[in-house]
């Protein structure tokens, strides 16, 4: 289990603003945080992570605690008759046995992929570990390559084999699909199922486009204005009503354009291209990206058992 | 012809300064780069104090410093027999203290350019400060680390306001290549002074050439 219970003021190009966020995540999920851009989510891995400190709060991580605020805290405890002198915990990044695949992969520029995991091994570590992982990813044809000369999708790769050396009890992922195309990042999608399978570890990932998200995650957490949503599994997270009669769901137009007398827009919903016929009304209110929900009424469905 | 001396005992002060320099300044260089600490500010004022004072300003003061009569001078004199005015020891101090923005300059704002991302993914690998500077930091940065050096060597070459106010111009100790032509021109040795002038001008030129095809040499090997 992961308690996030923290609070911090930052500093954005809109003012102040200040992030609250108080969820309890199961642990060996493949977790998103999902918000648009400049919500925070971020700053929430870097507080995980160690690299910013929170102003308050705690963090827990399968029993053990990384974060909690000291001073403050401590004195409100000792007033409602707290017996301990709470003094604050905060691990350096490096006690908190996290990987971190950062949104510009920060690989060594001054060493190759091979290098940059074995860099990553702890003292007394058996290198077994950057085979299984140059497997896993399918790192053999460039291990002695420089990162400056791979693509986006393969500096990803080892990024994410990377973080994965140390055998990390958190993933923190930070939109790890944004700099990719669409195919790449279906491929990513299936690289990081495959890591979620394989071993037993949290994995938290941070991306503002839902089609993205919905397809991977175990739990989203949604954030807006700096405080948790909703959270939840993504069905239950994007359905306004738990069950109705009618079937919804959300998507993203692709694209868009006139049939004779209607039009048609192409859906992506999870990993399923859906034709939707639309009025000229419906048309002029859409646009490609546009994110939208498909409802129908469920009348006369089909159920067939799949083999 | 030349006399070989001051321009030996030059690069001698030069090698050893810039030795010195490069041990102190990547501390300072580190510090100054990543800490929050206001006194940053001051810190970062008095590293390039050289840069703006007359030398003839730090030679003074050192001079006092060094001085038998002072405080100081006289407790090296006393506990450890070191005289520093007048000396290749003083010549050394003061050198390091004059060159020291040229070494932590280049040095400090190749560690700012590096991105937050880079340090940050060291520590997550639960490396050490330590670890992440000479296995990481250094080795990105290394086109700077010549550029201090060079450039530190160069400045220590080419020196003459200090030197001549605490060093004097004594030969074999104290009389460095600057000082020997000054002292030709004062003698109106012209012919000796322009050989000198031109030997240190070629070197100097040679030196900062280095600087340049080295940094274009390294750019190339980092995106292959």
């Amino acid at each position: 289990m992961i308690r996030i219970h923290l609070h911090k003021s930052l500093q954005s190009p809109g003012g102040r603003k200040s992030l609250e966020i108080d969820c309890d995540l199961p642990a060996g999920q493949l977790i998103t945080i999902y918000g648009s851009s400049g919500v925070g989510k971020t700053s929430l891995l870097n507080m995980l992570a160690g690299f910013m400190k929170p102003d308050g709060g705690s963090i827990e991580v399968n029993g053990k605690v990384w974060f909690r605020g000291g001073s403050e805290q401590a004195a409100k405890e000792e007033e409602r008759g707290g017996k301990e002198k709470d003094v604050g915990v905060d691990l350096s990044p490096q006690a908190r046995r996290i990987g971190y695949v950062f949104q510009e992969q920060a690989l060594f520029p001054n060493m190759t992929v091979k290098e940059n995991l074995v860099y990553a091994l702890e003292k007394g570590q058996r290198a077994d570990r950057i085979g299984e992982l140059t497997e896993l990813m399918e790192l053999q044809s460039f291990l002695s390559r420089r990162p400056g000369t791979l693509s986006g999708g393969e500096k990803q790769r080892v990024a994410l084999a990377r973080a994965l050396v140390r055998d990390p009890d958190l993933l923190l992922l930070d939109e790890p699909f944004s700099a990719l195309d669409h195919d790449m990042r279906v491929r990513m999608q299936d690289y990081i199922l495959s890591v979620h399978r394989r071993y037993p570890l949290t994995l938290l990932l941070v991306s503002h486009d839902l089609s993205e998200i919905v397809r991977v995650s175990d739990h989203i957490v949604w954030l807006e204005d700096g405080r948790v949503k909703k959270e939840g599994k993504p069905f239950a997270v994007f359905s306004d009503r738990r069950v109705s009669g009618h079937f919804q769901f959300t998507g993203e137009v692709l694209s868009l354009r006139r049939e004779d007398v209607v039009y048609v827009a192409d859906v992506l919903i999870g990993r399923d291209l859906v034709k939707i016929v639309c009025t000229a009304e419906e048309a002029a209110s859409l646009r490609p990206g546009s994110r939208v929900r498909v409802v129908s009424k469920a009348f006369n469905p089909f159920i067939e058992k799949m083999l | 012809m030349i006399d070989p001396q001051p321009f030996i005992l030059s690069f001698k002060l030069a090698f050893i300064v810039t030795g010195i320099l490069l041990l102190a300044a990547i501390p300072i260089a580190y510090w100054l780069a990543y800490t929050k600490s206001r006194l940053r500010i001051l810190l970062g004022t008095l590293v390039t104090m050289p840069l703006v004072l007359p030398p003839s300003v730090l030679g003074f003061y050192l001079l006092l410093a060094f001085s038998p009569l002072s405080g100081f001078g006289k407790f090296l004199q006393d506990h450890f027999d070191i005289r520093l005015a007048f000396s290749f020891g003083g010549l050394v101090i003061a050198s390091v203290l004059y060159s020291l923005p040229f070494m932590v300059g280049p040095i400090q704002a190749g560690l700012q350019s590096l991105p937050a991302e880079l340090r940050q993914a060291s520590y997550s690998l639960g490396k050490s400060g330590r670890t992440t500077l000479f296995r990481i930091l250094l080795p990105n940065i290394r086109s700077s680390l010549v550029t201090g050096i060079v450039l530190s060597f160069a400045h220590t070459i080419g020196e003459f306001g200090v030197v001549l106010m605490i060093g004097g111009n004594i030969p074999g100790q104290t009389r460095l290549a600057s000082i020997a032509i000054y002292d030709h021109v004062e003698m109106m040795q012209y012919g000796a002074a322009g050989k000198e002038a031109i030997l240190l001008f070629l070197l100097s030129f040679c030196i900062v050439l280095t600087v340049y095809l080295v940094n274009q040499k390294f750019k190339g090997t980092l995106s292959r």
